[in-house]
């Protein structure tokens, strides 16, 4: 299975990423059947350059969000500002959400323009971790 | 009757469901009903010792329950309870040791 987005949609994740650098930025992707409509920025509750940890409140109402506009989750993104974009040993243990792509834009230097940041994603499932298409149109 | 809302990644112990009627006074009963009628429930939500699981959020209506009375948290009529997997992870490459 592949993700779809839009170029303005990645850019915004890497704006994001830029804008909380050094902390870890994090957000959800809503859409439909594997194509994002919307990118829906969340906070770190944790302000950490090496975690992240989307509010618990705000994660409530950007359900709630989707569920009114009809939209399924399809993706989570947050930032490393020290690792390249691969899902850490953190990111496999706290990943509950086996639907979902784990969207990590890395983001070492706050300087670096958005044409060379890497942006990947995958799926973590059982502790496994398999690499998703993107497919930016 | 609270109604419970299910978010996709427990969906597939529901059948599909988003949303659930469950009859109950407490959070604690709620799980318990909530594990009769979609067994795998309890474990998902609570651990071994019957405590909320540390990942796991539960919110009557916008309130997560750690910050009312926990499971023994009273349900009335309409409410409206929300599991929430965290969302979180993260770099961590010299951040303190995973746990």
């Amino acid at each position: 299975m592949a993700l779809e987005l839009a170029r303005a949609q990645v850019d915004a994740m890497i704006e994001h990423a830029r804008e909380d650098h050094p902390i870890e930025c994090c957000g959800l992707l809503a859409g439909r059947g594997g194509r994002v409509e919307t990118v829906l920025r969340g906070h770190n509750a944790d302000r950490s350059p090496f975690t992240y940890r989307l509010d618990p409140q705000e994660q409530l109402q950007l359900f709630k969000q989707m569920d009114a506009l009809g939209l399924d989750l399809l993706g989570i993104y947050h930032s490393h500002t020290q690792s390249p974009p691969y899902p850490s040993r953190t990111d496999v243990a706290k990943a509950f959400y086996p639907d979902a792509a784990y969207v990590i834009v890395s983001l070492r230097d706050k300087a670096t323009p958005n044409d060379q940041v890497d942006v990947r994603a995958f799926r973590i499932r059982d502790g496994v971790i398999t690499e998703e298409e993107l497919v930016v149109t | 009757m609270a109604t419970v809302f299910i978010p996709a990644p427990l969906r597939r112990v529901t059948a599909g469901q988003a949303r659930v009627e469950v009859p109950a006074a407490t959070v604690a009963e709620l799980v318990d009903r909530l594990d009769a009628q979609h067994p795998g429930m309890r474990s998902y939500l609570l651990d071994e010792g019957g405590a909320q699981r540390a990942y796991v959020n539960i919110f009557v209506n916008a309130t997560e329950i750690r910050s009312l009375a926990g499971l023994q948290t009273p349900l009335a009529e309409r409410d409206e309870v929300s599991i929430l997997p965290a969302m979180a992870g993260g770099g961590a490459h010299h951040g303190p040791p995973d746990p």
